[in-house]
């Protein structure tokens, strides 16, 4: 177990440790006291835990590492995530996931606005609700959020799937209610319990996706557009 | 013999041209914006409207081809551990796999690398081929993030945080479904055909305060080896370029409104944004003001066509400049000898603007396999390679007229204006005055 206090560690050191560390090694870091950039470009399948809460983009771009943020998250984190799993225990803020290519992100608490936004395969699992213009532009992926979801959901989404659990502030523009059919139900059982979510039943959610209406321009759709 | 009154000759209207009607007729027919490629075509003042005084008796020049005009330039020394260092001081613009085809991205690989200056990626991510036949290559850093990941992020030799480019300044990329082939749709992690209208804000970050951090996430990832530039359009040139500056850029990339753009709305192009000339100085003051002249450089682009114009770029404090459209030309672009096919398409040599469409005749910008064909990128990146070193001949041909052994050596008072209005923008005396109209001192612009 390596340790890093970023009390007494500049930021910049850390995160060169990180890229250089060999597989499968584990890290501590502590102090992080709202640092921004933490833990970010890991190219690695590192075991990290951050001890206390981060600022912006923590885990950012992050490929193969395992990062657990034992404290909430500022705006960003996870943000253009390729591989690996990253878990916030406490709430996050704007923008989590953002971009996401691939990998698990795990907010246990609740998210803020445009959780998801312009997802391009990522799956985010949020324990409590989401805020406004979540999975805005949404491109791949999946979000599945245990709670509610605020206003605007899925504006303008492409081809990522949305699941929430709980009520629907409103839908964006060429966002739909859709079935939830048999694989949908097998997804979502796999997705919770990668993420460690107990006592939920997946056919609690309701499925939500693009209706392809905006997806070639068409003066008729002027209203929406 | 009867007498007839004489008649009035017909008359078409200054505000309703043949143009212009063709336009309403258009929309009223199909119900969809005049959607094109390229820059503003109409006529804005410009590079043409200064002049070179030369040497005098109080400036003496130096021998052509015999005394050294330095032409090399260092770009984004200010933090980055690798700079970039160029020969020439004319890099090559922004443009995606997508909205080019592969082979025209080959050819401004090779072209730019014989002459020793650098390309840039676009809106659709890098492709191997142009970082293979790139020895300096800018990645782009967009709002849509399509293609985005760190590996390429690595490969880069500087990114480049695109805020906005000059035919567009507040919007987003388009990329409409005819040139959305299977490779680019997947490229960008969307479905074959359908159209792209990409992000006009990016997704993780909101003003220059978030910027700050977004640039110390992405140094981080890099280890602060990469450069980081930031590109914006021709908007509020003094405070965008302070503020990019703040937010710890390393390099500038100003885009005026000349500069091309793969597509977007006709209206857009023509009525937003500013012209090259009026941005220059006051981007260059607000370096000035900072202390950071020099050491933050500035890449200026929008209508660059020629040594003179890269010229007069550098003279009024740009450190480099960026062509996009002219280096197109170069490859083949709008080349007179498919004037047929360009008449078949509505258009002619020199106009054809529908880049958009997917049909050039030059295989450009297209993704059609058969037009890709047409274009040979070893010999298009030849005739870039060519052009590049022409322009750069040219602009030492003119710093040794004005004296000067390095071409970042020319200065505003190297020059002078035509009309009163490029005087007023480039901060120049008009020709045979000392006038700077709208000069003040300690004037913001």
């Amino acid at each position: 177990m390596h340790s890093i206090d970023l009390a007494v560690t500049p930021l910049r050191e850390l995160n060169q440790s990180l890229h250089g560390s060999s597989e499968a090694a584990e890290w501590e870091i502590v102090n992080p006291k709202g640092s921004h950039a933490v833990a970010v470009g890991v190219d690695d399948a590192l075991d990290i835990h951050v001890r206390g809460n981060v600022g912006y983009y923590c885990g950012g771009m992050n490929k193969q590492g395992s990062i657990t943020i034992h404290g909430s998250a500022g705006p960003g984190v996870g943000e253009n995530m390729m591989s690996g799993r990253i878990v916030v225990k406490g709430d996050a803020s704007q923008y989590a996931g953002a971009t996401g290519c691939g990998g698990l992100l795990v907010i246990e608490g609740n998210a803020s606005s445009r959780c998801g936004i312009s997802m391009k395969g990522i799956d985010i699992v949020v324990g409590g609700n989401i805020g406004h213009m979540s999975a805005f532009m949404a491109q791949a992926g999946n979000l599945v959020v245990l709670g509610d979801a605020g206003d605007a959901l899925g504006d303008s989404i492409y081809e990522a799937q949305l699941f929430v659990r709980g009520s629907v502030k409103s839908l964006g523009a060429d966002c739909v209610r859709k079935d939830l059919r048999p694989e949908h139900i097998e997804l979502l059982t796999g997705l919770l319990e990668q993420a460690g979510m107990t006592g939920v039943r997946p056919d609690e959610f309701s499925r939500y996706g693009s209706a392809r209406q905006l997806y070639n321009f068409d003066v008729d759709n002027f209203d929406a557009y | 013999m009867s007498y007839r009154n004489p008649v009035t000759t017909p008359r078409q209207s200054a505000t309703f041209d043949e143009y212009t009607l063709s336009e309403i007729r258009r929309a009223a027919a199909t119900g969809i914006y005049d959607i094109r490629g390229g820059g503003t075509k109409r006529r804005v003042p410009h590079f043409d409207d200064l002049l070179f005084l030369g040497a005098s008796i109080s400036r003496y020049p130096l021998e052509g081809y015999r005394e050294k005009c330095d032409t090399s330039v260092v770009l984004g020394a200010r933090h980055a551990k690798k700079p970039i260092e160029l020969k020439i001081p004319i890099t090559i613009a922004g443009m995606s796999f997508g909205s080019l085809s592969g082979a025209a991205k080959e050819a401004l690989g090779r072209g730019a690398s014989a002459a020793g200056t650098s390309t840039t990626t676009g809106d659709g991510g890098m492709t191997p081929e142009e970082r293979g036949h790139s020895d300096k290559l800018v990645y782009q850093y967009l709002p849509s993030r399509y293609g985005m990941n760190p590996d390429d992020l690595r490969k880069a030799d500087a990114i480049e945080i695109v805020v906005g480019q000059g035919a567009k300044p507040g919007g987003g990329g388009m990329l409409l479904g005819q040139k959305i082939s299977d490779r680019v749709a997947e490229m960008r992690t969307l479905p074959t055909g359908i159209d792209q209208r990409s992000a006009c804000r990016h997704p993780d970050w909101t003003g220059p305060d978030d910027l700050e951090i977004k640039i110390l996430e992405l140094r981080e990832i890099t280890d602060w080896q990469k450069p980081v530039y930031i590109k914006i359009g021709g908007a509020r040139p003094y405070y965008d370029t302070a503020l990019a500056v703040k937010a710890g850029a390393d390099c500038v990339v100003l885009d005026g409104m000349q500069g091309g753009t793969a597509a977007t709305q006709e209206v857009f192009i023509e009525h937003v944004g500013q012209p090259t000339l009026s941005c220059i100085r006051p981007a260059v003051e607000a370096l000035q003001d900072l202390g950071v002249h020099r050491e933050v450089q500035l890449i200026v682009s929008g209508g660059i066509r020629s040594g003179a114009d890269v010229a007069k770029a550098l003279a009024l404090g740009a450190d480099a400049v960026s062509i996009g459209t002219a280096a197109l030309v170069a490859l083949g672009d709008n080349d007179p000898r498919w004037e047929e096919e360009y008449r078949a398409l509505g258009s002619t040599a020199g106009a054809y603007d529908d880049w958009h469409e997917g049909a050039d005749p030059a295989g450009i910008s297209t993704q059609d396999p058969g037009l890709i064909e047409r274009l040979d990128p070893v010999a298009a990146g030849r005739r870039l390679a060519n052009y590049l070193k022409v322009m750069t001949l040219e602009t030492q041909t003119i710093a040794r007229a004005c004296g000067k052994s390095h071409v970042l050596n020319m200065e505003p008072e190297d020059l002078c204006a035509l009309t009163v209005e490029a005087a007023a923008m480039a901060g120049v005396p008009l020709a045979g005055t000392d006038w700077i109209p709208g000069a003040k001192a300690n004037e913001r612009y």
